[in-house]
């Protein structure tokens, strides 16, 4: 089955999936990634997603997702019922995205997080210049609509899971499609994307 | 209806073994009425069920021998729909304890004589038990899925449940894994109401002349209401005057949601049994997937129940406005089956029409039942 290029943070996800792992996508969206795994690295691959249209296309890639809220249904799965959890560009717009990744990290063995960096430089930019809250390439909606409610950035992200004793398994930082170094990425990253294991 | 049911056009399957029952007692030569749509492939591996709702029948994708009226799932069975017949075998059986064709209270026993109350207390899993037999019958081993809405959902959750080797995927819409105390509450009222009628006499009402339509009437008018969502009643109905300028301070149907109420009621006795209207309602009351597991309320327990189906892909669907059997029921399947490790999904999909919505035109069920069946 031939897939649409992944978005580049999605596209670094499913290339550092294991071949037949059994992988939890939540805030799954179309499903583009979960079809990517099962099709292209025979992944046992499971969602959630709370929006029905989009649960409703899942359904019809084949795949099993079940609608459901992040913040409130993530309980109901097993403890390591998963090799990975997946969180991505959906950790900003949960109410509490430290239990979030509490409940990751207790279905999956490993979880993949991947989040817009608030601290990219335009953003940074937007707000310092024009004292407005910022409507970027990757941020587009304005601040009384946006999903967004939890904005972070790379080194709040790295402070967050230094106090809460999670380890940084590996991790990759995109601007565009083009990755940019650690040390600069807080400030040059637009996306980040985190492997973090307990 | 006062007389058994005639010999209806659908093909009758009679069951050369005693049918055994969750009661304990066998039913002999059970006939079991159904319709079949599209062909069966050579390697047999296109069958889909399709289970009925309470007062449903075979009569999924064909005219309705007495009302005529199209069959109750036309939108969603034939060729180039949902369910394709140009693809998929679909065989869609009449319930044991239905008035149909298949075994029932007014079927004659085997002493000739018609059964009335002597036809054994049924179960869902008895029901699904026939839908097996038929199935040897006609020699499909495993269904490329079985779906069903409201009790055929639960059918479905139970065929998976206690013969998980003979289906690859199911379709649950609308439905529950134990039925709750509202419903069971609702089902009483109606049965009450048969029962009360000085014309149910016992059951035995078959070649009396007289049969209890006006108890029969009461419980489709009580159980009708259930099926609807406040919006629909609101909308169609409000609180319009039939016929009429003003109220007429006296007990005729002065409202219109009363005249069509009336009239569902009353057209339901042309078409349906009262005697099988007490037993399959019965049957659903019953009905409680995760009884021999422990108690339903406990999702681990309901996990065990479903657990001999992990294998099989599952879909559930709900309704937003369906109160007779809301989310949370199809939810709790789904928290089963993950805790089972089956693959699942859920959706809540968003329509007007209360519990019918499943019968009713949802382009979203459409969607999800197409997809679900392609792959």
């Amino acid at each position: 089955m031939a897939h649409t290029p992944l978005r580049p943070d999605l596209a670094v996800i499913a290339a550092n999936v294991t071949s037949g792992a059994r992988v939890l996508d939540v805030g799954c969206g179309d499903g583009a990634l979960l079809a990517a795994l099962r099709d292209g690295q025979g992944c046992d691959a499971r969602g959630m997603e709370i929006d029905a249209a989009n649960v409703a296309a899942c359904v019809g890639l084949g795949l099993s997702v079940i609608q459901g809220d992040a913040d409130t249904d993530l309980a109901i799965y097993p403890d390591a019922s998963f090799d990975y959890a997946i969180l991505s560009q959906t950790l900003q717009t949960t109410h509490r995205p430290d239990l979030v990744l509490d409940q990751l990290l207790r279905i999956g063995r490993k979880a993949f997080v991947s989040f817009p960096n608030f601290a990219h430089w335009r953003v940074r930019m937007s707000l310092l210049w024009n004292g407005r809250m910022p409507v970027t390439r990757l941020l587009p909606v304005a601040w009384y609509e946006t999903p967004n409610i939890h904005h972070l950035s790379v080194a709040d992200f790295r402070e967050h899971v230094r106090t809460r004793g999670i380890k940084v398994e590996q991790a990759w930082f995109l601007s565009g499609d083009k990755s940019c170094s650690d040390a600069a990425a807080n400030f040059r990253a637009e996306h980040a994307v985190f492997l973090i294991s307990r | 209806m006062t007389e058994p049911a005639p010999d209806f056009t659908s093909t009758l399957l009679e069951l050369a073994e005693p049918l055994p029952l969750d009661c304990g007692k066998h039913l002999e030569n059970a006939r079991i009425a159904y319709e079949t749509y599209g062909i069966l492939s050579p390697d047999k591996d296109n069958a889909v069920l399709i289970c009925h709702a309470t007062t449903g029948d075979q009569h999924v994708a064909s005219p309705h021998p007495i009302t005529g009226k199209p069959g109750w799932w036309d939108r969603m069975v034939g060729p180039g729909k949902p369910i394709d017949t140009n693809r998929f075998y679909v065989i869609c059986p009449n319930v044991l304890g239905s008035c149909m064709g298949t075994s029932g209270p007014a079927s004659a026993a085997p002493d000739g004589a018609v059964y009335a109350m002597r036809f054994p207390v049924i179960t869902i899993r008895d029901m699904v038990r026939a839908h097996v037999a038929l199935l040897d019958a006609l020699g499909v081993e495993r269904l490329h899925c079985v779906i069903g809405g409201s009790m055929g959902g639960m059918q479905a959750l139970s065929l998976a449940a206690h013969w998980p080797e003979r289906t690859l995927r199911v379709m649950a819409i609308a439905a529950t894994a134990a039925m709750p105390a509202q419903n069971i509450a609702f089902q009483e009222v109606g049965r009450q109401a048969i029962m009360a009628d000085p014309n149910w006499q016992g059951g035995a009402y078959y070649g009396t002349g007289k049969a209890p339509d006006a108890g029969l009437a009461v419980a489709r008018m009580a159980a009708h209401i259930t099926y609807l969502s406040e919006e629909t009643l609101g909308e169609k109905f409000g609180r319009r005057l039939q016929d009429r300028e003003a109220k007429s301070f006296g007990f005729d149907a002065d409202f219109q949601v009363e005249s069509y109420l009336r009239y569902q009621g009353a057209a339901f006795t042309e078409r349906f049994d009262a005697n099988s209207y007490l037993y399959i309602t019965r049957a659903m009351s019953y009905f409680d997937l995760a009884e021999d597991h422990g108690d339903a309320e406990h999702v681990g327990r309901l996990a065990d129940a479903l657990a001999p189906a992990k294998h099989v892909r599952f879909c559930l669907v709900s309704f937003d406005t369906d109160w007779l059997y809301p989310t949370i029921e199809s939810r709790k399947i789904a928290h089963a089956l993950n805790a089972a490790g089956a693959p699942v999904s859920f959706v809540e999909l968003s329509a007007p029409f209360g519990h019918d919505s499943f019968l009713l035109d949802v382009p979203a069920l459409d969607q999800v039942m197409t997809g679900f069946l392609q792959r």
